[in-house]
């Protein structure tokens, strides 16, 4: 079953991969073992997850600026999500997602996204037409 | 988005390779803000260590260069990940200091003044009231937005050095009225008394308000804090709650009373001794061991410096002990004799870093440290995912418990 799921413009290119889901928030030099590609914080929902390849579904973004460098770094390692998708990103993720050209998009019309999505869907991602497509089936 | 004639040419590379890539990367992060146009801005500041920058970070830079990036405006740096005076006793590796070393030069290039601080509304040249700049520190941020009534956004170090090239930034977020007004109001219960007590509330109201665009209002303060107290307390809000902006009743001034900022109207939540208390008891307990006291995040001022350097005087660690300061403090409290009496106790005091922006993971592994104490709210929020297990108490204690080997 095709679900379609409306947001705000978001950045970066279309693309298409499996969801990791949680109801909590994200920045990369909190949360990530970098160089293993894992959620490393204990008190994170996901840690010991690896989020390598992931379309990551998650609340807001938390933290320092240093993200931005930081998706970047991630994204030349190719050790880095497909996409990330929040209800709200703060500035920092949205300036990185720019430079990495890392497909990211947020604000959902209808309601809490990490509701909408459950790992493990297979999700499409239009940042251009704030589309994003789970293709379950 | 709306461009004058000159954001135009830019746009078509006539500016240069450097700055069309500038204007590119501000009109998709605009885009996706919804920026209606760009704002100039009076200066930039960038966050630029190797750890986060990585190979990748310090080829863009360098590349950069070669495409002839200069800033248009004054941009300086936030601290630095490797004291080039001291980095292998911490640890850290040749081919961190060489990265280090690289993107210093492509900085230098670019016309940046490398002041490697965070404190820079401390010690280069503070922001003032309805200021556009484009900062690169989420502390630098908070204080600069709430207490000097300042206008900037977080600017990541690509986003900084942005603004940086082409002297604007895009119209967003806190560079607009609307979204400067309160939208959480918080009474305030219990006085904090000490610069960990304030950071204490930062990070509590921080946690409460939980996202960029939300803006808090706080009330019942009987106290001004000083631009220290005021400091952590930021520092702790940006940090727990990635807020980039909070009001304080009758003291910062956009806020001189409540109804300037929209909260007259707005639900009261209170904060008591007990939230406060709730929020301390994840961060230590008395008796635990610990391998390392950090006082940093945000940098020591010069007056923190001789409050440290007065605790300090005539005793001797059993922890190590990592201060850190900005390269403008470090001179002064050289000459003063501060760096002396700290250093005399067995702490180190590195100049331009910050802890937690210094390859913490490897200098812990390298020097087996993983319960870390500190008096900065903030630091023990970061640490974590670096594989610390931090706690959290006043100087004075930290002090106290760096000579025990244990919080006392």
């Amino acid at each position: 079953m095709t679900k379609e799921l409306k947001c705000h413009k978001g950045i970066g290119e279309k693309v298409q991969g499996i969801a990791l889901v949680a109801d909590d928030n994200f920045s990369a030099r909190y949360d990530l073992d970098r160089k293993k590609g894992v959620f490393s914080r204990p008190a994170h929902k996901l840690c010991g997850q690896s989020y390598h390849d992931k379309i990551l579904v998650l609340n807001t973004s938390k933290g320092g600026v240093a993200s931005a460098w930081m998706l970047h770094e991630m994204k030349s390692r190719n050790i880095c999500p497909k996409a990330i998708l929040f209800n709200t990103a703060n500035t920092i993720l949205a300036q990185g997602a720019a430079l990495a050209n890392l497909t990211m998009c947020d604000r959902f019309e209808d309601g809490d996204v990490t509701q909408l999505i459950q790992t493990g869907d297979e999700v499409i991602v239009d940042p251009e037409q704030g589309l994003v497509t789970v293709v379950n089936g | 988005m709306n461009l004058t004639d000159e954001e135009k040419a830019m746009l078509a590379g006539e500016m240069g390779e450097a700055k069309r890539w500038a204007i590119d990367h501000q009109i998709k992060v605009g885009g996706m803000f919804d920026a209606p146009d760009l704002v100039p801005v009076s200066q930039a500041h960038m966050m630029a260590d190797p750890e986060s920058l990585g190979e990748a970070g310090g080829d863009f830079l360098e590349d950069m260069v070669a495409k002839g990036a200069r800033v248009a405006i004054p941009m300086i740096t936030d601290p630095r990940g490797v004291d080039l005076n001291h980095y292998r006793p911490l640890g850290q590796s040749e081919e961190m200091a060489t990265l280090e070393r690289r993107m210093i030069a492509a900085c230098e290039k670019m016309g940046i003044l490398m002041t490697n601080t965070c404190v820079n509304y401390q010690t280069i040249m503070p922001p003032v009231l309805g200021d556009h700049v484009a900062y690169g520190d989420t502390g630098v941020v908070i204080y600069s937005n709430s207490i000097c009534g300042a206008r900037s956004n977080f600017e990541g170090g690509p986003s900084a050095l942005a603004a940086g090239l082409t002297g604007r930034t895009p119209r967003y977020g806190l560079h607009l009225d609307e979204n400067r007004q309160a939208t959480r109001r918080f009474v305030v219960r219990e006085q904090p008394k000490e610069l960990t007590d304030w950071g204490v509330l930062g990070a509590l109201v921080g946690k409460l308000a939980g996202s960029y665009w939300a803006v808090p209002v706080i009330e019942g303060l009987e106290v001004v804090p000083t631009s220290d107290e005021a400091k952590h307390m930021g520092a702790a809000m940006a940090s727990f709650g990635s807020t980039p902006l909070f009001h304080m009743a009758g003291i910062t001034p956009e806020a001189e009373t409540l109804a300037d900022v929209g909260a007259d109207k707005l639900p009261v939540e209170e904060i008591t001794k007990a939230d406060l208390d709730a929020l301390r008891a994840g961060f230590g307990a008395k008796g635990d061991k610990i391998d390392v006291v950090v006082f940093a995040a945000p940098q020591l001022s010069i007056v923190e410096m001789q409050a440290l350097a007065a605790q300090c005087a005539g005793k001797t660690f059993k922890s190590a002990v990592i201060v850190c300061t900005s390269p403008q403090v470090y001179p002064d409290a050289t000459r003063m004799g501060l760096i002396d009496v700290i250093e005399g106790t067995g702490a180190k005091v590195l100049e331009g870093t910050c802890f937690y922006n210094q390859y913490a993971r490897e200098i812990g592994e390298a020097n087996g440290w993983t319960r870390l104490l500190s008096n900065s709210a903030k630091i023990v929020n970061i640490i974590s995912g670096y594989g610390y297990t931090p706690a959290l108490a006043s100087m004075e204690r930290c002090v106290a418990s760096a000579v025990a080997g244990e919080i006392v």
